[in-house]
């Protein structure tokens, strides 16, 4: 029986048996699960924590607070300690106030009576409890919601933009032979790693001098033409049989219906590829917005959570929670659309 | 329906000439096949006649219109093409549709013709499916439907047959025979099979290095071939060539080749016989027997000379059997390679 | 032929079929709206020149926003004054060129008139080289584990890969988090007998982290990469190997790795030229500190040109050429290889 339960836990593809490399093998994976999701996941518990539960060091793994009890005779409610009593007997009391290494406590049955203890002799009673309100204060004090949809629409609109002239551009350097193309191609693919970040200043010239600036479109037209999605898009397309074309040509399609109609749909893998990634990009960009979105109503979620962080340093409980929420769609959709995602990076060799 | 006059149509890619000056003339309602070895340039020919490849100079008319410039969408051909080119993403119906759609015709008239067209093949249980969901043969089947509805000037077919398995391309072969009798339009069928030309056409054109070698009835090439290329290209097995010392009393003049086809070589008695041949091989067909032998001529290979006897043999490998030639049936050819004729004018092709 | 329709022909798979369903009904209302315009527009010009009609959106774009930039750039480095209207600007020829590359000695910020900028290249070689060499070695290894047979590789290969699509902000923040005074790593070395490290207090450590944390954002891309070139090496490659008896180290040196060469070197060429261009993540996380310990050519240009009491295009431009003229030789020599290795 151990020996069935030993094989059975131990077998492996192939049927051989466990060599070092393996044991090293998944040690690795797990040592990277740990280092990679961590993280993350301290992120999440903290952000679940009170600001007084975040001061504390070592901190606590789960989001703990101080249990309390109202004891008559006393306004505020108080903090409740499990204290070891001379005689060797564990009570639970309440704390007064503290005066150096001594605590006046009170028994919450017997209120009347103060028990002297040394601070060593107690520890904190604790439970577990989610500061819920770290999400739900900044929604209410500061403009979450509005930098929430500020990036819902910037990625919306940016993307459609993006899936449409970026297609027709792939489209025409696919299906078509003409004069200029060559030139065009190089212009793609000479824009393919020019970061809008050296050209920072001139592109806001123009955002500038097309009245943009402080609106959404400043963030959103400016990358909407990515030479990548052209390369991507164009290199897909060239798959799609010429006689296709040719059949809808025959067919008596204008050029715009085989595009509409032909090509569009057959192109729907590399469209969603390029649609997640716009998104992405979107979602998460940072340097172009920082610079142009200069007023707090037009911020998106980076630049809002960038500001938060340097305002509010000591408001930790609420740029955590933030985090999370910037961090949660973009979580959501790996976790339903992973594999889609890492095959298409897998075959663009894209980001 | 139309008929198609083609004017000293030369088309070269870069340097080199693919077709190198066509005159052809196609009635109205002829089923007309191009065929030829593979890079002859019938292909080439074809997807200019559709206005898929543009012309480096002659003229193309359409019922006696212009269209050398006309782009392919206007010239109200159809084509079916090698590969089909159906839609994936579209259904049998939708495929069927899509150009109708695209001449702008009412919806009830597109289904009706739609339906029409299916019921004349077998289609009328799939039209709701995709392409990836049917067989070689009734995806064929779509790919002519698609045409037929059109109602076209003309159908152009790109080798339609050659994707198909043995047997299903000898039905297809029989159907479209029956389509044809029975809609009657202006056919031009490409193939690089002799027997699909033989079956269908009504008149061939034998197509090689980009000029045409000869043109006529099935039967006219295969009885008066007027080079030795079209001799050799037409029949199966092919016709035998000789040296004309090798035959006894020959007196054919000029003549520096002769041709007899297999069928035209009989076995007879020594005395009368114009040579003696060492079976090589026999081929057993149960109807018909076919024997691979060789002349000596004193060389260290003899010459080839294929003979096919009605019927079943007893010949076995080594065999000696002495063989005349039907003086009826000898083609003669000069140093040229053109048919030495008695009539001058159809011995002339133009090339 | 009959593959490459079936490829074709069911791109309603997966996620991709909601897509679909939704496009096609959208698709034919735009299509009646957008077709008939269109079709005249074919008419008029014929259909030889619609390409260009396509392209057209596309170029206003990059015109506007990539080429057209990339001129007023280099129209900025070679003007000088506040405003930003190249027109209102006074030629001042080489001058902020000369002023960037104004040096005592090249190896020595401290002596360049510029110091800043120097101290910025200094810092991305830094970055650059250290980044290089642990972002390779990392995915490498990953790689080389994952394409192992490993059961649930799928779900390893997504716990790599997922930082990837992290917004740099929140990287940087996850990180700050961990790292800070009273953090969760501090509290690991203490309880371990160790004394708190203030790591963006420490110029050195300011940087291992500013490493690292980008190594841990983005490993998960160039694992997946090598990856896929690891499964594009046959499998009768390694067993005529196995058959030889040849050694495992000795498959990898003499098989594995030539064979994984032309997918290492594209990822070695993407790493540089990301990392010549780091700034988010690293700016969250440190601002460029301590005092400029960590502050890369990128922020230098953005500060230069946005942040500072007085915005110098000027300067900042002719330092975003520098940084362009080496961006376009690392691209073409990633062209180069990427088109070596495709043929």
């Amino acid at each position: 029986m151990t020996g069935k339960l030993r094989r059975l836990l131990l077998a492996r593809r192939g049927g051989r048996s466990w060599h070092w490399t393996d044991v090293a093998s998944y040690a690795y994976l797990a040592l990277g699960v740990l280092l990679m999701f961590g993280p993350v996941l301290w992120l999440a518990l903290s952000s679940f924590k009170t600001p007084a539960a975040l001061l504390e060091f070592p901190p606590s793994l789960l989001p703990m607070a101080q249990s309390e009890v109202s004891v008559p005779g006393y306004p505020q409610p108080l903090p409740l300690f499990r204290v070891t009593m001379e005689d060797g007997s564990v009570r639970e009391l309440a704390q007064v106030r503290r005066v150096g290494i001594l605590a006046q406590m009170v028994d919450p049955k017997t209120p009347s009576q103060t028990i002297r203890v040394p601070t060593d002799r107690r520890t904190p009673v604790r439970h577990m409890a989610l500061a819920v309100e770290n999400y739900t204060d900044p929604l209410t004090q500061f403009d979450f919601l509005r930098f929430l949809r500020n990036s819902l629409v910037v990625t919306v609109v940016a993307t459609i933009i993006t899936l449409l002239i970026n297609s027709m551009a792939a489209y025409a350097l696919s299906v078509y032979e003409f004069r200029g193309k060559k030139l065009a191609m190089l212009g793609v693919i000479g824009t393919l790693m020019i970061p809008i970040t050296i050209i920072l200043a001139p592109v806001y010239l123009v955002v500038t001098k097309l009245g943009f600036v402080d609106s959404l479109w400043a963030v959103i037209l400016p990358g909407a033409a990515t030479p990548t999605g052209v390369f991507l898009l164009r290199q897909y397309m060239l798959t799609i049989p010429r006689d296709l074309i040719e059949a809808a040509r025959m067919d008596k399609a204008s050029e715009w219906r085989i595009y509409a109609r032909i090509v569009m749909p057959l192109s729907m893998p590399a469209l969603a590829v390029l649609a997640i990634f716009s998104v992405m990009w979107r979602w998460n960009e940072f340097l172009w917005p920082l610079a142009v979105l200069t007023k707090t109503e037009v911020h998106t979620l980076p630049i809002a959570l960038n500001a938060f962080q340097g305002e509010l340093q000591t408001q930790w409980h609420y740029l955590l929670a933030m985090t999370v929420v910037t961090l949660l769609p973009v979580a959501l959709v790996f976790a339903f659309l992973q594999r889609f995602i890492t095959s298409g990076i897998a075959n663009t060799g894209m980001k | 329906m139309a008929g198609l006059e083609l004017r000293g149509i030369r088309k070269d890619y870069g340097s080199t000439a693919v077709l190198k000056g066509i005159d052809l003339s196609i009635a109205d309602g002829e089923f007309v096949v191009f065929v030829g070895p593979s890079g002859c340039g019938k292909s080439t020919l074809l997807r200019v006649i559709a206005g898929l490849e543009t012309v480096t100079a002659g003229d193309i008319r359409i019922d006696g219109a212009e269209v050398t410039q006309t782009a392919a969408s206007d010239r109200g051909l159809a084509m079916v093409f090698q590969s089909y080119a159906l839609y994936p993403h579209m259904t049998v119906h939708q495929n069927m549709s899509f150009a109708l759609e695209n001449m702008g015709i009412a919806k009830a008239e597109i289904s009706s013709r739609v339906e029409r067209a299916a019921r004349m093949l077998r289609l009328t249980d799939y039209l709701q499916r995709r392409p990836a969901a049917l067989s070689g043969g009734q995806r064929q089947r779509v790919a002519i439907g698609r045409a037929i509805v059109r109602d076209p000037k003309i159908f152009l077919f790109d080798e339609p047959l050659s994707n198909l398995d043995a047997e299903l391309r000898v039905a297809t072969r029989k159907e479209l025979a029956a389509l044809h009798a029975e809609i009657g339009g202006t056919m031009i069928y490409v193939t690089h099979d002799q027997v699909e030309a033989m079956t269908l056409a009504d008149r061939i054109v034998v197509l090689n290095g980009g000029r045409i070698e000869q043109i006529g009835s099935p039967l006219e090439l295969y009885n008066r071939p007027a080079n030795l290329f079209v001799a050799g290209f037409i029949g199966s097995p092919r016709m035998n060539l000789l040296p004309t010392e090798l035959v006894r009393e020959e007196t054919a003049g000029p003549a520096a080749t002769l041709g007899i086809r297999p069928e035209h070589v009989e076995p007879c008695a020594e005395v009368d016989a114009d040579l003696t041949v060492r079976v090589d091989l026999v081929e057993q067909l149960g109807g018909e027997t076919f024997l691979y032998t060789s002349a000596d001529t004193g060389g260290p290979n003899g010459l080839p000379l294929t003979i096919r006897c009605d019927g079943q043999s007893r010949l076995t490998r080594g065999d000696l059997l002495p063989v005349r030639l039907r003086r009826d049936h000898l083609h003669r050819f000069d140093a040229t390679g053109l048919a030495c004729r008695p009539d001058p004018i159809l011995a002339r092709s133009p090339s | 032929m009959t593959d490459t329709m079936r490829s074709h022909g069911e791109p309603a798979r997966g996620p991709s079929a909601a897509a679909a369903a939704v496009t096609t009904g959208g698709a034919n209302a735009l299509m009646r709206l957008t077709d008939p315009p269109m079709r005249a527009v074919q008419r008029l010009i014929g259909a030889a020149r619609m390409p260009y009609v396509f392209l057209l959106p596309n170029l206003v774009f990059f015109g506007l926003f990539v080429f057209l930039p990339i001129g007023i750039n280099i129209v900025f480095s070679v003007t000088g004054g506040t405003a930003l209207f190249p027109a209102e600007r006074p030629y001042v020829g080489a001058e902020h060129y000369a002023r960037l590359l104004d040096c005592g000695s090249y190896l020595e910020a401290a002596s360049c008139r510029e110091d800043l900028f120097w101290r910025g290249v200094g810092n991305t070689l830094t970055f650059t080289v250290f980044q290089m060499v642990a972002m390779v070695l990392f995915s490498l290894i990953t790689a080389l584990v994952l394409n192992r047979p490993i059961r649930g590789r799928g779900f390893f290969r997504a716990v790599y890969f997922f930082p990837v699509l992290l917004s740099p902000v929140v990287v940087a923040l996850i990180w700050k988090w961990i790292l800070q005074r009273d953090g969760l790593l501090n509290a690991v070395l203490t309880t371990a007998g160790g004394e708190k490290i203030l790591f963006f207090v420490d110029p050195g450590w300011a940087m291992f982290w500013s490493v690292f944390v980008s190594v841990w954002a983005h490993m998960g891309f160039y694992t997946l990469i090598l990856l896929a070139g690891l499964q594009a090496i046959p499998r009768d490659v390694y067993e005529a190997a196995e058959m030889d008896g040849t050694r495992p180290w000795r498959v990898f040196h003499r098989i594995t790795l030539p064979l994984l060469w032309p997918n290492l070197l594209v990822v070695l060429v993407l790493v540089l030229i990301r990392s010549v261009q780091v700034f988010d993540e690293v700016f969250v996380l440190t601002g460029g500190g301590p005092g400029t310990a960590t502050m890369m050519v990128v922020q230098y240009i953005y500060t230069t040109a946005f942040a500072n009491q007085v915005q110098n295009f000027g300067l900042a431009g002719a330092a975003s050429v520098l940084l362009g003229v080496v961006l376009f030789v690392l691209t073409l020599i990633q062209l180069f290889l990427t088109r070596r290795r495709a043929s």
